[in-house]
């Protein structure tokens, strides 16, 4: 049996785990050199790879995940460094890209654990230099030792805000600013269902406690006005008006911003998992049974690509996708560690449920947006232009949903393929046509999925 | 944008340049960081007249931190390692 496992992080690591226990060697393939996903990213060598200092409270199951990673690497067809730009189904075939060339994977059975990245909203003045997402700025503290500006001030919502201003507060920069788009309101009539998260929701108070100690501005309920700044110095500072409505301002040199995670789904997409919208989550999400099984043969699903659950999750799910693919297959498996892991899995489920309703996604703040706000970065399209399209007067007559809006406007055609603007551009659209999100569709994925040079030469297996 | 190095700063110097200047950098330095921790401020600008750009996601995703190096073509400045003599230019 030819199996393939696509990424490398907690889902993939814990996937590939299982199938080698059962005698199968997959194709194993990430597109990063070492592995580990993004929370668990390890810096390049040359820079110190202390535990502790770089993953915090979560050192022990990073370095556990390290060194799974690196026990299975030569147990398995190991293919760091490589994109897989394209899947068909009907060919069982992963088109891939490594340093410049191209290979082609044939698989039986191929396990997809391809993550998440931020969801962001719109800000006037978010596509200027020094405003990157939260994920980033602990990406770029976490593996390259730096600090996304001198002056730092932190925008959005969820666990990953109050974590990253604590993570650069304690390396020593200046975080000037956390603003926290939720009214503690809300926060609060989640707490009940937050306290089955246990330790997780422990660490969450923790943080914003030993923010609070610091004196550091904190704001609930907040609601972005612009990132200010120019071409010539970058960001100086962010307004916001604070829960009382008054207009605030603090002096800054970068924000990082952030609404939440979205599931990384193209490669599902392109495989044709069909899509569902999670009202919780407020993301489209693949179709998939609670063992990481889609309606499309030998493709499974495991990690926040198939749907945000966070690290924790990703590892139970991605021994679970590995064990119904092994059942799929005729093998035998044990069913008490299947009964244990689905349990797992749906006590998780609850906590996260809650964590959703704490931090719920601002669809308000992008449907809000003024017309002359810069909405698709790649193709610099401002909000007003998409309004125009969703309108019964275009010239090209109304765009009633969201890839019919792509070809009339490029919203989404641009180099990243609406991952960045996707979430935000949906909320303007259902607000203009004045319709649930979920009924305006989503931009559907396209190969390749990212970028790639077209005269890469081809290897004959 | 300038990155700000805040610890494991007093690694091995390397040289590269961009748009012919000559940068400083540190061994392990993703050119992302090569590049803004130094005096770049961005790394392209935008197509549609939107000013200048210097990354957004740092993970591969948005693809708004290109830049090209001689020999190399095109790349995202983020997941690319710096290295000793390498001509960048902006994207």
């Amino acid at each position: 049996m030819r199996v393939a496992v696509v990424g490398a992080g907690p889902a993939g690591v814990r996937a590939v785990e299982r199938l080698v226990a059962a005698g199968v060697s997959p194709v194993w393939i990430d597109e990063a050199p070492d592995g580990g996903g993004r929370i668990y990213q390890r810096p390049p060598p040359g820079l110190m790879r202390d535990a502790r200092l770089l993953y915090g409270f979560e050192a022990k199951r990073a370095t556990a995940v390290h060194d799974a990673l690196d026990a299975l690497k030569p147990k398995v067809d190991w293919r760091p460094e490589t994109l897989v730009w394209h899947i068909r189904p009907e060919a069982r075939t992963l088109h891939t890209l490594s340093r410049g060339r191209q290979a082609d994977v044939a698989y039986d059975a191929a396990i997809l654990c391809t993550g998440a990245m931020d969801r962001v909203i719109p800000v006037p003045g978010w596509a200027r230099p020094g405003v990157t997402t939260l994920g980033a700025a602990q990406i770029a503290l976490k593996t390259q030792g730096c600090g996304i500006g001198r002056r730092v001030a932190f925008l959005g919502t969820g666990p990953l805000l109050w974590l990253v201003a604590y993570q650069y507060a304690k390396a020593g920069a200046d975080v000037v600013a956390v603003l926290d788009t939720t009214p503690f309101a809300t926060k609060l009539r989640a707490a009940p269902g937050l306290l089955l998260g246990g330790m997780t929701f422990a660490k969450g108070l923790y943080y914003t406690a030993w923010l609070r100690r610091r004196g550091i501005r904190i704001a609930e309920g907040a609601t972005p006005i612009a990132i200010d700044g120019g071409d010539e110095n970058g960001v100086t500072g962010i307004a916001w008006r604070d829960a009382a409505g008054r207009e605030q301002h603090i002096a800054c040199d970068a924000v990082g911003m952030g609404w939440g995670l979205k599931p990384e789904a193209q490669l599902a997409d392109l495989a044709r998992v069909p899509f569902s919208h999670d009202p919780l989550q407020a993301n489209w999400v693949p179709v998939r049974d609670g063992a990481g099984r889609t309606p499309v043969a030998g493709i499974y699903l495991a990690g926040d690509g198939a749907g945000i659950g966070g690290a924790e999750v990703a590892e139970i799910a991605g021994a679970r996708a590995a064990l119904a693919l092994l059942q799929d297959a005729g093998e035998r498996i044990d069913p008490i560690e299947t009964v244990t892991l689905d349990r797992r899995l749906a006590s998780q489920a609850r906590f996260r449920a809650a964590l959703e309703r704490a931090f719920p996604f601002p669809a308000h703040l992008a449907r809000d947006l003024a017309d002359d706000t810069l909405l698709c970065r790649c193709e610099g399209l401002r909000v007003g232009e998409l309004r125009a399209a969703a309108r019964a007067e275009a010239a090209t007559g109304p765009a009633p949903e969201v890839n019919r809006a792509k070809a009339f406007t490029r919203i989404g055609m641009g180099r990243c393929q609406g991952r960045v603007c996707g979430a935000a551009a949906a909320e303007v659209l259902a607000a203009e046509l004045d319709c649930d999100v979920a009924a305006i569709g989503r931009l559907r994925g396209q190969p390749p999925v990212k970028p790639i040079p077209i005269p890469a030469p081809v290897d004959t297996p | 944008m300038k990155l700000v190095r805040l610890r494991d700063a007093a690694r091995p110097r390397i040289g590269l340049t961009l748009d012919g200047q000559a940068i400083e950098a540190q061994q392990g330095d993703t050119l992302l960081t090569a590049l803004l921790a130094a005096e770049a401020g961005h790394l392209r600008d935008s197509e549609f007249g939107d000013g200048h750009r210097a990354g957004f996601c740092l993970m591969g995703a948005c693809q708004d931190c290109w830049v090209a190096v001689e020999g190399m073509g095109r790349v995202r400045a983020c997941a690319t390692l710096a290295a000793q003599g390498m001509e960048v230019r902006r994207g």
